[in-house]
């Protein structure tokens, strides 16, 4: 098989990306995970839903992003310095790409609820958001950790009409959330769609929705030629679960000349330190003691508060496509207000991790065109970040 | 293949005309090796024994917290095993678990260690028959049965395969939703059940919402026995009592001969 080929698959009926993902749930949800591959496997297909999904994006949630070059950040740190602009999508965040393209495969299933795991909130939003605008029922789990430091997005949620739920139980962040996302779908499967928030999951979650933010990529790959006409050195993007990530990856994961790079928190450095595990219906890198016992992540950004990755992350690291490496919070706080300061932007606490990473790595960057994804914006995150810098 | 040691007990209790009972306790939580004795003196057929994982995603409250508690107080693996190895018992126990815990130790090494404790059989909750060759090759390697779970999802196409692969027994879960005590008897186990005693002659029982003796005898009339974790599990946690546990396995088993 071809390199291309290898990087770009459809994983096929099995869910594979190498080694990695599989389908890993109890055996109620199997019957739902096949049924979904086969209407995505449909629908992806089908040009009226293309288009449909296409005009939402457009009319709806304000695609394409712009593709911005930072004149100030890049004379700070010495390289040329472009951002992918999701934070000015609706709610905020790249989430939405891929739960509009969920929740109209809903709508195609004949599902008339929608369930939701989030951890900074963004996806939860995200959801709420699309249910309210296609007339679906919509729960959301929030660790319980979660709903604490990210009120406003309670609010946001409740506003639109989703019911949020605690998740009380573990480390009440986003693993948390999952378990009891699980747990719901599992009773209500035969009415529910589970929109799974990340490239996680069980098949065919992972493919599913890196095609969804596949519109990412696509995008910032002919962004970069229009303006500058060459393709980036160097793609960065954080990595929780890891959806932004494979989104704007899957624009230039067949460019060999583009290094790809993901950034995790030091506190859930789950593909820098590569221990294979089982988790939430996904073989993939996982943070577990040496018994296999999940170990909780800690991070300052609720939404990379989680212990496992998307098991296309662990297949681009184990092959060497894309390099992973960790920041820790104070790196995260710094390029928080950098960014702020020198191009008026606030960016979510999340892709502050590729800032910071970028930061970091100056020394080796000088000159080249790094292309960053800025996943979300940093509304949701001023209240923590207020309190974090009086300290 | 002939039969293993587990499938072999049920099978002589079913021909015997008599309904299966296997209580499951979750390993780890204070009195759970004595409530296990307790189990089987009161008339178990076999026990299943809950290795604690820290996301168990088919279970409810009780479990969760059971698991919770385990593991705050250091359960491992290694230490049921050991505990399990160091006792004896007269009837089949199986281990339950989730598949990361096998996953992790290794499946060669998990399905060894199990059957040399004295384990006769492995469910993992998480692992369907898609995902199982390999886990079925080592478990098999040791004589080890491995049991697969059948849902009310599951197709009449999806059950004929989890019949074939399922040892033991087939694990018919009785309702959508995760374990747990429930009020009545869902309709969808008598359903589940029958799907699977049309298309098998492997033991057939019902777990999940089976929360009484009443509701035990209602699905083992259309199966051949039943599981029964939250509703013991929840007494062990309440009374630290190893004798409660036996005594409501008793009840449990009283009900199901007098049918």
């Amino acid at each position: 098989m071809s390199e291309a080929a290898v990087l770009q698959n459809d994983p096929g009926s099995t869910g594979r990306f190498g080694q990695f993902g599989g389908c890993y749930i109890p055996e109620t949800l199997v019957p739902a995970c096949q049924e979904l591959e086969s209407a995505f496997r449909a629908a992806w297909s089908d040009p009226a839903f293309r288009d449909e999904l296409d005009g939402l994006l457009s009319s709806y949630a304000g695609r394409p992003s712009p593709l911005t070059h930072c004149q100030r950040l890049s004379e700070d740190i010495g390289a040329e310095i472009y951002l992918k602009r999701e934070d000015l999508n609706h709610t905020g965040s790249h989430k939405i790409n891929n739960v509009l393209g969920q929740a109209l495969l809903a709508r195609r299933m004949g599902k008339t609820r929608l369930v939701a795991e989030t951890g900074a909130g963004q996806h939860g939003v995200a959801t709420a958001t699309a249910a309210a605008l296609f007339g679906l029922e919509c729960e959301v789990y929030m660790g319980e950790v979660d709903m604490e430091r990210q009120a406003l997005n309670v609010f946001r949620m409740r506003l639109l009409g989703a019911v949020v739920r605690p998740a009380t139980t573990g480390s009440r962040t986003l693993k948390d959330a999952v378990n009891e996302a699980l747990r719901d779908w599992v009773a209500t499967v035969e009415t529910t769609h589970y929109c799974l928030g990340s490239v996680m999951g069980p098949h065919p979650y992972p493919w599913m929705v890196r095609e969804f933010h596949r519109v990412i990529g696509s995008e910032a790959r002919q962004q970069c030629l229009d303006l500058f006409g060459a393709l980036p050195d160097l793609v960065v993007a954080c990595v929780g679960g890891g959806s932004n990530a494979a989104g704007i990856f899957s624009g230039f994961a067949t460019d060999p000349q583009v290094d790809l790079v993901g950034v995790e928190p030091e506190g859930a450095a789950t593909v820098v330190r590569r221990v294979p595990g089982v988790l939430h219906g996904s073989m993939s890198y996982l943070l577990q003691d040496e018994h296999g016992q999940v170990l909780e992540a800690e991070s300052i950004s609720a939404g990379l508060d989680y212990p496992g990755v998307g098991p296309e992350h662990a297949h681009l690291a184990s092959i060497g496509r894309a390099k992973y490496f960790s920041v820790n919070d104070q790196e995260v706080a710094d390029a928080f207000a950098l960014l702020s300061r020198t191009e008026g932007i606030v960016p979510a606490l999340e892709p502050a991790h590729a800032l910071a990473w970028v930061s970091k790595q100056r020394h080796d960057l000088a000159g080249r065109k790094v292309l960053i994804n800025l996943s979300g914006r940093g509304d949701k995150d001023a209240d923590q970040m207020m309190k974090y810098f009086a300290q | 293949m002939t039969a293993g040691v587990l499938e072999a007990t049920l099978q002589a209790k079913i021909a015997d005309s008599k309904k299966c009972l296997l209580p499951y306790i979750t390993a780890g939580c204070d009195g759970w090796l004595e409530a296990v004795y307790a189990a089987a003196e009161a008339g178990a057929d076999a026990v299943e024994v809950g290795l604690p994982f820290s996301d168990p995603v088919m279970d409810g409250p009780i479990i969760q917290q059971a698991s919770d508690l385990a593991l705050s107080q250091g359960t491992t693996p290694e230490s049921i095993i050991a505990a399990i190895g160091n006792s004896h018992f007269e009837i089949p126990l199986v281990a339950m678990t989730y598949y990361n815990i096998a996953f992790h130790m290794g499946h060669e090494r998990f399905a060894s260690s199990l059957k040399a404790a004295g384990f006769s059989a492995a469910i993992l909750a998480d692992l369907p028959v898609g995902e199982a060759e390999l886990w079925i090759n080592a478990a098999g390697e040791v004589k080890l049965e491995t049991v697969f779970l059948a849902a009310p999802t599951s197709s009449p196409k999806r059950c004929q395969l989890i019949a074939e692969k399922s040892q033991g027994f087939i694990y018919a879960v009785g309702l959508l939703g995760v374990t747990g005590e429930r009020e009545k008897l869902a309709a969808s186990t008598a359903v589940i059940a029958q799907r699977l005693k049309n298309i098998t002659d492997k033991p057939v029982l019902v777990g999940v919402g089976i929360s009484t003796p009443a509701n035990a005898v209602k699905a083992a009339a259309v199966s051949d026995g039943v599981v029964v974790g939250s509703a013991l599990v929840r007494i062990l946690l309440e009374t630290k009592s190893p004798e409660a546990v036996g005594e409501a396995v008793k009840r449990f088993r009283v009900a199901l001969d007098n049918v």
